[in-house]
């Protein structure tokens, strides 16, 4: 009772209350745009927070950090462009309804579900940090390993393309990871003397490149095409049959989001993947995912919020961040002198409790934000095609301009854009591509320092029971879709 | 579904080396082979000092594993054809020239201006020929994202003569 006492605590301060409903903007704004994001916007904000009290400052970090991650669902289904790395998933489905011209139904359905995820984790944090922190700490490099080809596997089913062109997709993602200076021996790889590309590919030209660009060349195609899209369609809402259908969805995605938020360094990308792809197992209709499926928007929207929750598991249980944007918020714990660890909880418990309910009222935030706002950002799907792309071609540049400066990835993100538009044409899926960028680095390292702990022999990864059930899950996740092909054609 | 089943008859009759199953598998393997043939080129760590595998490894694991993927996709393509696309439309090749007029201008002239001039010249080409909607695209929206980035973001453009102007 204390515990939810303190967790009201925010409700009853208007300064925190002010924060909050400032850094829910700025994150919902930092997500919609292509290029940035809840970690730019954590990193932009960070000085700032220098003039905040230490609990308001975590509060404007998290709230960013939740409702960023919301935003990102907001462009992956208007213009099939994720704001964050984490929306990837939500473009296989929300892009082809938006084009049904059902883009309001997409966006509502993003938001709730997004909304429930982000609450159940924190109601998961506030109970079960201590223990799932434990957990985390169970596991080890090949276990981390292991995880990371779980998920990878997950990309033979995703989509509605062949499983086998996801998993090359996959594969070439991995590929660019590898580009630059080796982490472990600082050698040179596919650098071809190119000054800039030893700090490697970042993912952000990649994605932008990948998605917006490549949808530009595509919507370049169909100039001619008449679409005949109705506002009223366009601005509605889900129906109550659309939330009957989905709530299974929903809480089974936010468990697993949750979860993987906990393991450090697979955050929300790879939890979307996960929930999109069980969304997809579990469906009555599995056809229908790739095409505008209302479960798969659930599926990976609610898992990607879940492990925001989860991601704080970590950084504040044990002070591992478990992504990107908590590195970020961990950094805002240091410099303000709060030393996360397990001692928190015990010491500083109306701090850690002023948090949880911040993220509470976060997701609350982004829900008005974002439900109300739905009707509103829907209407971009009814902006002719001939001044909407250039309009965010301008943005997509300067987005990745301004994460180094570099015009050279400016260079990346249209390269990747022209490549990006060809693999569609010949029915190879993107997202792949994004996901192997993204667990890339993490299945080298992890695989090589496994190695060294082994000393070099590869069985061991077998005598891990964690490691073990991963591997069966992976040769489950790998055979399904052959087997759910055999049936279709019987 | 009948039309993509008359695409797939249509790919079908055509000799192999002009279906695009076989120009796709063929690019990727000749891709994936020059790579991997580079992938001989990276240093090796002296055993002394080497932990583990070598860095050449795991790049060299993915590409013979993109091969060999590529190679199961030709064979699966030769049983079930993909369907022909389309040819591709002007509008396209006019914006990947718009693609390439960008890198021109805002490598030698200014960045600002070549989002501009991008911007005006895809909208054109798509049809847009209404003066305040190529303007709007053109030249309003680009200053409020620039002036977005440079002010609130507190990002700074590259040196060209329209940023230089700004900057000074």
């Amino acid at each position: 009772m204390d515990n939810l006492l303190l967790m009201m605590a925010p409700l009853f301060s208007s300064k925190l209350l002010l924060v909050l409903f400032f850094g829910t903007l700025f994150g919902l704004i930092l997500g919609v745009l292509p290029g940035l994001g809840p970690t730019t916007g954590g990193a932009l904000i960070l000085p700032f927070t220098m003039t905040l009290d230490p609990l308001s400052a975590i509060v404007l970090l998290t709230s960013i950090y939740c409702a960023g991650t919301y935003g990102g669902a907001i462009t992956a289904v208007l213009i099939n462009t994720p704001g964050t790395p984490a929306a990837a998933a939500t473009c296989l489905d929300g892009y082809p309804l938006a084009q049904k011209g059902e883009a309001g139904r997409a966006l509502g359905m993003a938001t709730v579900s997004s909304t429930v995820g982000g609450i159940f984790s924190v109601i998961i944090l506030v109970f079960f940090a201590p223990i799932l922190a434990q957990l985390a700490y169970e596991f080890g490099q090949p276990e981390y390993f292991a995880l990371a080809i779980f998920g990878l596997t997950m990309l033979a089913s995703i989509g509605e393309g062949s499983p086998i062109k996801n998993l090359i997709a996959g594969a070439f993602g991995i590929l660019i990871s590898t580009v630059g200076k080796d982490f472990m021996t600082s050698i040179d790889r596919f650098t071809f003397g190119i000054n800039e590309l030893t700090e490697g590919i970042g993912f952000i030209p990649v994605v932008v490149g990948l998605f917006a660009m490549s949808e530009m060349l595509t919507q370049s195609t169909l100039i001619n095409q008449v679409f005949n899209r109705i506002a009223l369609k366009a601005i509605k809402l889900p129906s109550k049959d659309d939330y009957k259908k989905t709530w299974k969805t929903i809480l089974r995605s936010s468990g697993i989001g949750s979860f993987i938020g906990v393991l450090p360094a697979e955050g929300g990308t790879v939890a979307s993947l996960i929930g999109y792809s069980e969304a997809k197992r579990f469906s009555k209709k599995p056809e229908e995912f790739g095409k505008g499926s209302i479960e798969g928007i659930a599926g990976a929207e609610a898992a990607n919020n879940a492990a925001t929750g989860g991601a704080m598991v970590p950084t504040l249980a044990l002070g591992i961040p478990g992504s990107a944007t908590t590195a970020v918020i961990l950094t805002g714990l240091i410099i303000h002198g709060v030393r996360p660890g397990p001692d928190l909880f015990r010491e500083q418990p109306d701090f850690l409790y002023g948090i949880f309910g911040a993220m509470l009222i976060a997701n609350v935030l982004f829900f008005i934000f974002g439900f109300f706002g739905a009707k509103i950002f829907a209407r971009i799907t009814l902006v002719p095609n001939k001044i909407l792309w250039p309009m965010i071609f301008a943005v997509s540049v300067c987005g990745t301009y301004s994460l180094n400066q570099s015009i050279i990835d400016v260079w990346i993100m249209l390269f990747f854009g022209v490549l990006g538009f060809f693999m569609r044409r010949y029915g190879f899926s993107v997202v792949p591509v994004i996901i192997g960028l993204i667990l890339g680095e993490l299945v080298e390292g992890t695989l090589r320092q496994s190695l060294v702990i082994f000393d070099g022999n590869w069985l061991m990864f077998f005598t891990r029971p964690i490691a073990l059930t991963f591997f069966i899950l992976s040769l489950i996740a790998l055979a399904f879709p052959l087997i759910r092909s055999k049936k279709f054609k019987k | 579904m009948k039309n993509v089943q008359k695409q797939k008859r249509a790919n079908k009759s055509l000799p192999f080396f002009f279906r695009d199953e076989f120009k796709v598998s063929l690019v990727i393997i000749l891709i994936s082979t020059a790579l991997l043939i580079t992938t001989f080129n990276f240093d090796i760590v002296p055993p002394i000092l080497n932990r583990g595998i070598q860095p050449a490894t795991f790049p060299k694991a993915l590409l013979v594993l993109i091969i060999v993927m590529t190679l199961i996709i030709y064979y699966l393509a030769t049983k079930n054809p993909w369907k022909i696309e389309k040819k591709l439309p002007k509008s396209f090749y006019l914006t990947l020239l718009s693609f390439l007029i960008f890198l021109v201008i805002s490598k030698t002239l200014d960045f600002f201006l070549a989002i501009s001039a991008l911007s005006i010249f895809v909208s054109y080409c798509w049809g847009e020929k209404r003066i305040f909607y190529l303007l709007l695209v053109g030249i309003m929206f680009p200053v409020i994202v620039f002036i977005f980035f440079e002010t609130i973001l507190g990002l700074r453009f590259p040196p060209g003569i329209i940023t230089n102007i700004y900057y000074s």
